[in-house]
C-alpha cells in the first residue's frame, strides 16, 4: 500500500470534498438541490478552513 | 386554548422492504442505492466513501479496537470501532488482508484515523438514505 503524506490543507480539502458529496446526495430530494447543497457544504468547509487557519495565524502573533 | 398538534404517524414499513437495501448498503457503500435502481447516486456514494477510506489507509490511519476503561476511553474506542466497522467490506478487507495499522503519532496518521472513521459514518448516512428510499419516504 503506497503511503500518502498530505499537508493539513490537503487533508482537510479532501475531507471536505468527500463529505460534501455524501451530504449533498443524502440530504436533498432532487438533483438540482443536491448539487446546490453539495457546493454550499463544500464552500462552508472552505470558509471554516481558511477562517480558522487565519485565526490561528493571528492568534500565534 | 391549548392547541394539540397531531403528530403524523408514518406507517411501519415491513422489514423485508428495506433490510436488503440497508444490509447491502452497509456491505458495499452505495450498494443499497444500486439495489433500489438509483445508480447515479450509488456510484457517487461508492466513489466518495471508498476514496475517503482508501486515503485513510494510505495515510496509515489506525483501526480502533473496542477497548473499555474510563468513560472517555470507552467512548473514543467503541465509537471509533463502530465507525470503522460501518465501512462494510472496506473494513473487512482491511482487517482480513492485514492492512490494519498500529496507532502511530503524527498529524498524517491522525488524519488517516479520522478519514477511516468518517468514511464509515458517511456510509451510515448512505444507509439511512437507502432506508428512506426503500420505505417510500424519499424519491
Amino acid at each position: 500500500m503506497p503511503k500518502m503524506n498530505l499537508s493539513h490543507f490537503e487533508a482537510a480539502f479532501l475531507f471536505s470534498l468527500f463529505t460534501s458529496v455524501v451530504m449533498g446526495i443524502v440530504t436533498k430530494s432532487n438533483d438540482r438541490d443536491r448539487l446546490h447543497y453539495g457546493i454550499y457544504t463544500f464552500a462552508c468547509f472552505m470558509v471554516a478552513l481558511f477562517g480558522l487557519g487565519w485565526l490561528m495565524y493571528f492568534g500565534h502573533g | 386554548m391549548a392547541v394539540k398538534e397531531k403528530e403524523e404517524k408514518q406507517p411501519a414499513v415491513p422489514i423485508g422492504a428495506w433490510a436488503p437495501a440497508v444490509a447491502l448498503g452497509w456491505l458495499i457503500p452505495g450498494g443499497g442505492h444500486f439495489l433500489l435502481k438509483r445508480t447515479g447516486r450509488g456510484v457517487l456514494l461508492l466513489i466518495a466513501v471508498t476514496s475517503m477510506f482508501v486515503c485513510g489507509l494510505m495515510m496509515r490511519g489506525y483501526m480502533f479496537q473496542p477497548q473499555t476503561g474510563d468513560l472517555l476511553t470507552t467512548l473514543i474506542n467503541v465509537g471509533g470501532f463502530v465507525g470503522d466497522v460501518a465501512g462494510g467490506i472496506l473494513y473487512l478487507l482491511t482487517v482480513w488482508l492485514g492492512y490494519s495499522q498500529p496507532d502511530v503519532a503524527g498529524h498524517v496518521h491522525d488524519y488517516g484515523t479520522k478519514f477511516l472513521v468518517v468514511a464509515g459514518l458517511l456510509n451510515i448516512l448512505a444507509m439511512v438514505d437507502a432506508f428512506e428510499i426503500a420505505a417510500g419516504r424519499k424519491e
